[in-house]
């Protein structure tokens, strides 16, 4: 009797590893990717159990670093049992391919981030739902004249700097990510500070030229949140916050895009996407009614109809958000761009992995990173099982 | 000493593929029986894992019970170096089936005392009850392993300093920098390959029928290392037509005539009958 190796294989199937789909066997052992040359040589081990996978395809898992609530639950709204809505949530994401997710609050009154920000801990994913990866806030510090569906009477100005964001906030330790307008008084500093924190500083719901885009760059923001949507249209004499996508400062900007096919015109995503191949970031930004039927749900403290799909502020035409999940975006963001198969599946994986500056363990298939990957079917990407640690945390039932 | 002369480099593939299959079923391995099989690495055999996997993910041939002893590796070179000869056994032939990591050896070029690691080479195929079937292939100089020209025909596994035309034709692995190349090599020796009970060398190409005449046509001669095997008891030459260009036609013609008793090699035959198809 062999001692065990604690060794998976898995057999028969395509992976997305370094920019391409080859086919190759996946290890993995005690949650992380492993080399089975190095098992092989070194350790002249085997697998203990091999997998057929039948010719599907391994990816990463999927990161959906904007995420407002969905299947009825509202992050920013539902204060009174924030961890079950994040657990329904977390749970309902792994049949769409997600296995790490930053919950995402709008701008909300004061009480509210106390009394929920707290209870939005990071964890660990597994059976019991995808990895939070830690919360990112949208707002209140974004423009007035952007605020889409954003409530006014709660936008403020960081006047003074990562001061005016704890008053409001309270303690930053579950948040990954801040949203805010560069061009207010005292948002320089608190980017400065943010990012000295490990908080990562995204841009947007902002009329900030590219100018004091750049300067937020050079700050240490690296993110634009939902690109073209609550900004500045691109102008040729000022392209505003697009313009990072083309700018000439040396560092990355990753962008967010909601590729539902409604927020965003496919020739728009094809234009940032050229010019900025590396930086896109697929994000979901989807709402409270994400799951839900046709019907009035709330975002925030507002009323959201959905129809045909889409969610507005009820009584209006203004899009809140959209119901669409981060594996349905891949397909569509696939079609529009006409890309690569392994480009889509980047978006949503590799690309926030890096944005978030974790691609040393998640957002890719390398040996060493957590086994958190999807089981697709390559033709229509459906999802067939996900895996979080090496572990199946879901498993299609058809 | 048989010469088996076949269309081109893919009929060789399949021909050497069939013939290592047939000897392993023969051989009928299992527990505590393995059957021990020399490899070779480069581009001539290729084919023959290809079709030697083919064969196993068929479900005709399982290496569970297979030992092997690879014939060389680079000095320095790390394992995972795209042009290590680890590397090529295990993206090329390893991974894709059944053998135990255990049972498979290939000589460590970054061992800390390289004669240790090369006298341990040899005790682990003594240990195995010695090669089967070693398979090798040739260097347009007729060298087999990294027995250069000039190596001694009785030579043990041992390091080797490559030759000038060695580093040259291999720079262009390393970017075109022969400074890249390693310039030494652990290599089974060829008194290491004449003990196996059999040996089939590979040849194909027309930069290689030079060597081949002078393997099979002209005496043993040490600058043309391979020409040993003319003195091996079971050696089988396999060539494509190419390879034959510097032959004489009077051999080609005699090798020729012999093919459909060469055939049975590799089909049905018993081995104790095969052996006597000369």
């Amino acid at each position: 009797m062999k001692t065990k190796s604690g060794l998976t294989r898995f057999h028969n199937c395509y992976i997305l590893r370094n920019r391409k789909i080859v086919k190759e066997d996946f290890w993995i052992r005690d949650g992380k990717i492993e080399n089975p040359e190095q098992v092989f040589y070194v350790e002249q081990l085997e697998a203990d159990i091999t997998v057929d996978c039948e010719d599907l395809l391994i990816a990463p898992g999927f990161i959906d670093i904007q995420i407002n609530g969905g299947w009825g639950v509202d992050f920013s709204y539902d204060s009174e049992n924030v961890e079950d809505g994040i657990k329904i949530v977390a749970k309902k994401l792994l049949a769409h391919g997600v296995t790490s997710f930053c919950p995402t609050m709008v701008t909300s009154a004061e009480e509210k981030y106390h009394n929920i920000l707290p209870r939005i801990k990071k964890q660990q994913g597994g059976k019991h739902g995808a990895s939070v990866l830690g919360v990112h806030l949208e707002g209140p510090f974004i423009s007035l004249a952007k605020k889409g569906a954003h409530m006014e009477e709660y936008i403020r100005i960081p006047e003074k700097g990562l001061k005016s964001l704890e008053n409001v906030y309270g303690s930053l330790e579950n948040v990954l990510i801040v949203t805010l307008a560069p061009e207010l008084q005292g948002a320089t500093e608190a980017i400065k500070s943010l990012t000295e924190l490990g908080i990562k500083v995204a841009l947007g719901h902002s009329s900030a030229s590219l100018a004091e885009g750049e300067k937020a760059v050079e700050c240490g923001a690296n993110l634009i949140t939902h690109l073209f949507n609550a900004m500045l249209p691109f102008h040729h004499r000022d392209p505003g916050l697009v313009g990072l996508l083309a700018s000439s400062t040396k560092k990355q900007v990753y962008y967010g895009i909601i590729s539902d096919g409604i927020h965003t015109h496919p020739a728009a995503l094809r234009i940032a996407s050229r010019t900025n191949p590396e930086g896109l970031v697929l994000v979901s930004d989807a709402v409270a009614a994400q799951g839900l039927e046709d019907g009035n749900h709330r975002i925030g403290p507002q009323l959201v109809t959905v129809e045909d799909g889409r969610a507005y502020v009820t009584g209006t035409k203004t899009l809140c958000g959209s119901t669409t999940a981060l594996d349905d975006c891949i397909m569509t963001l696939k079609k529009s761009l006409d890309c690569s198969l392994e480009y889509a599946l980047e978006a949503a994986s590799l690309h926030p992995a890096k944005a978030l500056g974790i691609e040393h363990i998640k957002g890719n298939l390398n040996f060493g990173c957590d086994a958190d990957f999807v089981i697709l079917d390559p033709k229509t990407l459906k999802v067939i099982s996900t895996w979080i640690s090496g572990e199946c945390v879901y498993q299609s039932q058809s | 000493m048989r010469l088996i002369i076949l269309e081109d480099a893919s009929v060789v593939a399949e021909w050497a593929a069939r013939f290592v299959m047939q000897r392993i079923t023969h051989f009928k391995p299992g527990p505590g029986r393995h059957f021990v099989l020399g490899l070779p690495t480069g581009g001539t055999p290729l084919g023959m894992y290809k079709k030697l996997i083919q064969f196993h993910k068929e479900g005709k041939l399982s290496f569970k019970y297979v030992t092997t002893f690879n014939m060389d590796e680079y000095v320095g070179l790390p394992r995972d170096h795209p042009e290590s000869y680890h590397y090529y056994m295990w993206n090329e032939f390893f991974k894709h089936v059944d053998i135990e990591p255990s049972n498979a050896h290939v000589l460590d070029g970054n061992a800390p005392d390289l004669v240790a690691e090369c006298n341990r080479f040899e005790d682990l195929i003594k240990e195995a009850g010695g090669v089967h079937l070693f398979i090798g292939g040739i260097g347009p100089d007729g060298h087999i392993a990294f027995n250069e020209p000039g190596s001694s025909l009785v030579s043990r596994t041992r390091v080797k300093t490559l030759a000038y035309d060695t580093l040259e034709a291999n720079k262009r692995f390393f970017g075109n920098d022969i400074s890249k190349v390693p310039r030494q090599a652990l290599t089974v020796g060829v008194g290491t390959v004449m003990d196996a009970k059999e040996v089939m060398i590979l040849i194909t190409g027309v930069h290689k029928s030079l060597a081949l005449a002078k393997a099979v046509e002209e005496g043993v001669n040490h600058m043309w290392t391979v020409s040993a095997f003319q003195q091996h008891p079971q050696t089988i030459f396999v060539c494509d037509e190419d390879a034959t260009l510097e032959l004489r036609v009077k051999t080609v013609k005699y090798f020729k005539a012999l093919s459909e008793e060469h055939q049975k090699m590799i089909e049905e035959a018993p081995v104790e009958v095969q052996r006597v198809l000369h």
